[in-house]
């Protein structure tokens, strides 16, 4: 069993009590809800007449469904605009804080709340979604729950929970050049597998996350659910200190410093005990890029696709079924993979940084022929300081879509999708059969600087070429 | 509106892969609602489709079983509820696994669907069972933690929080939980960081 871990700190500081089930209470702190998940949660609400118990904690906006071209209301698609008018009135009714499109604060859930110091250290963190694990990055105890649980949350802002093991994952060295967040946590998957994580939250720890900016730590929290943990996090240090200054719903003053002087108290002691530790050298990671149908299925770009027999035989089924959907030949590169569309966006990859990054490859170069390019910010500040910056016009002029902010072709629930057996070059974080839109659709993940690689050549590019 | 869920009786239905996710029990765009009315006709529906009639859920023999045999990690991805809602309004009451994705295996508490878990070569030897014999007679036993296949009985696993909450009666988490309103309040009044905004 775990003990003084940032983890046994924030738990021991919510619990509530101990249910008959012998289930831990737990108090959520910050309760995050968007319009897919909570609909039929105020109706049970209802239905049971209950009442949001501390509707100050909930914090709503709208950002799966949401058109990334034409966001004008009434939505084109009627189902999408029943949810916006059922979250609209399930909000106002409660006494929920919304942030609703053309607000200048609306975007994906797991940008906004962090950008506007929403999120911090030692909270407890629950959203109807499993990407909730992003909220980690801040020293916070963030997971995903169903619809049950949110009402559950409306209703006692708490949950009914089993504690879960600690695993620290220890990544130390510098990054090689063209290396970003998102291929560290990819090569986490790849090393631990997409069900490694279950039963645990992950500690990522070690130089490597020290230095990494908090957008960085985001990207990699946000997929510990990829890799099976409910929630990963980095415990919070002057990184996260300084981004958090300033922002809207962070103290100030005086309260400023007894906040600090609190955020430092819950991170893990020196001494503290772990499940289990896993240790990765920071130079052994390459730009990493999925070639099947799991976020474990990844390579770096200058690997081969595996062939069967030289996988653990557990894996060999998988990636039968992988090269089929995929049409694509084991034992062949990966690079050079051609492609039929680049997303760059989602709440992994769609902040400023990340907009960044895929900037400076595109910067002066033109989307190869036939290939389709978007960017989609994760939020409307995001968008804001893209633009401010000219990182729209750089990408404009090199042939990219600039749009709206929303979760898009990341999940597709919105009119951003696959046609057909389209392959796309992604930013995002899942490469399911038929997550982004089509039946047949295809997916590769990837960094957001690799996919503007990708989007350049019309195939998949190993990104340090580019940065040469 | 809860109640004891102690052993379920029925017959099974196979379906064997790893890693089987939330998109493709239930495509994002069927997410589009709300309510849950109506997901269970498109529980696995791209699954199926690409099938040809050969998916479990469309195949004859299945369509009146009530408890699904899957192999690991199953329900992992998204936290979307309209997975289990989907799997249930089909008519599947208890799932057997090897091992079920964590947001998943709550949401399925959260809904009285029981998942236990099995030893790998149990689950496929079931899984087997039911291919050869669709209409073997299974009965789960959530006291006893035993699955009897036909005349075999078979050890299966859940943790003790949801086994207990399952054979009480008390997996609608809802009634306890708004119940402790004071304990509630005691807790948020420790927490610095209620006070800051």
């Amino acid at each position: 069993m775990s003990k003084g871990t940032l983890f046994d700190k924030v738990w021991d500081l919510h619990a509530v009590g101990t249910l008959p089930s012998g289930q831990t209470q737990l108090f959520i702190g910050l309760h995050l809800i968007h319009e897919v998940t909570s609909p039929q949660a105020f109706a049970m609400l209802r239905e049971r007449g209950l009442k949001v118990l501390y509707p100050q904690r909930t914090v709503a906006t709208v950002d799966h469904i949401v058109p990334t071209e034409n966001q004008a209301r009434p939505f084109s698609d009627i189902l999408a605009e029943e949810m916006m008018q059922e979250l609209e009135k399930n909000c106002k009714e409660n006494g929920i804080r919304f942030y609703n499109v053309g607000s200048g604060n609306q975007g994906i859930v797991h940008v906004i709340a962090p950008e506007q110091g929403l999120t911090q250290p030692g909270m407890t963190v629950a959203c109807g979604d499993s990407h909730t694990s992003t909220h980690g990055a801040f020293g916070a105890i963030a997971f995903g729950i169903g619809t049950s649980q949110v009402r559950d949350v409306l209703a006692s802002q708490t949950l009914a929970l089993s504690k879960l093991k600690v695993r620290r994952i220890e990544v130390n060295g510098d990054l090689n050049p063209g290396v970003y967040a998102k291929d560290v946590i990819l090569h986490i998957i790849r090393q631990l597998g997409v069900k490694g994580g279950v039963g645990y939250a992950y500690e990522y720890a070690g130089t490597t996350f020290e230095k990494m900016s908090m957008e960085e730590r985001m990207t990699v929290c946000n997929m510990s659910i990829e890799g099976g943990a409910r929630c990963g996090y980095v415990n919070p240090d002057q990184v996260t200190f300084d981004y958090l200054k300033g922002r809207d719903f962070v103290p100030k003053g005086e309260e400023w410093e007894k906040a600090v002087s609190w955020w430092q108290s819950i991170a893990s002691d020196g001494d503290a005990e772990y499940d289990d530790v896993v240790k990765i050298d920071a130079a052994d990671i390459a730009p990493t890029v999925t070639w099947g149908i799991t976020p474990g299925q990844g390579i770096g770009v200058d690997e081969s696709i595996p062939v069967a027999d030289s996988l653990p035989e557990s894996d060999r089924a998988l990636a039968q079924e992988a090269y089929k959907y995929m049409q694509l030949q084991p034992g062949n590169a990966i690079a050079g993979t051609k492609v039929d569309v680049c997303f760059i966006g989602s709440c992994t990859n769609g902040r400023i940084s990340d907009l960044r990054e895929a900037a400076k490859v595109a910067k002066g170069h033109k989307v190869a022929n036939g290939v389709k390019a978007f960017v989609v910010p994760g939020s409307e500040r995001v968008k804001v300081q893209a633009e401010a910056e000219g990182l729209d016009k750089i990408f404009l002029e090199a042939g990219f879509e600039w749009r709206g902010a929303g979760c898009s072709m990341c999940l597709a629930m919105n009119p951003d999708k696959l046609q057909g057996d389209q392959i796309s070059a992604s930013s995002s974080n899942r490469n399911f059969k038929g997550r982004q839109g089509s039946a047949s659709g295809r997916t590769l993940l990837m960094s957001p600087a690799m996919v503007a690689a990708a989007a350049l050549n019309g195939q998949v590019s190993d990104v340090r070429q580019i940065l040469h | 509106m809860s109640s004891e869920v102690k052993t379920i009786s029925g017959t099974g239905i196979p379906l064997r892969g790893n890693d089987i996710d939330t998109d493709r029990i239930i495509p994002a765009r069927f997410l589009r609602c709300v309510t849950f009315d109506g997901l269970g006709e498109n529980v696995f529906t791209d699954d199926r489709a690409s099938s040809n009639g050969q998916h479990p859920f469309d195949q004859p023999q299945y369509q009146n079983a009530n408890l699904l045999v899957v192999n690991g990690n199953f329900g992992c991805g998204s936290s979307r509820e309209h997975a289990p809602q989907a799997i249930a309004r089909w008519g599947i009451q208890a799932i057997l696994g090897e091992s079920f994705a964590e947001i998943f295996f709550g949401n399925c508490v959260a809904l009285g669907i029981p998942c236990v878990t099995a030893s790998p070569d149990i689950v496929t030897q079931i899984q087997t069972t039911l291919e050869q014999n669709p209409d073997t007679p299974l009965h789960l036993d959530l006291e006893n933690l035993e699955l009897q296949v036909g005349e075999t009985k078979y050890p299966v696993q859940m943790n003790e929080g949801a086994k207990q909450s399952f054979i009480s009666g008390k997996w609608d988490s809802c009634a306890q939980l708004v119940n402790n309103t004071q304990d509630i309040q005691t807790t948020a009044a420790k927490l610095p960081y209620l006070a800051w905004s």
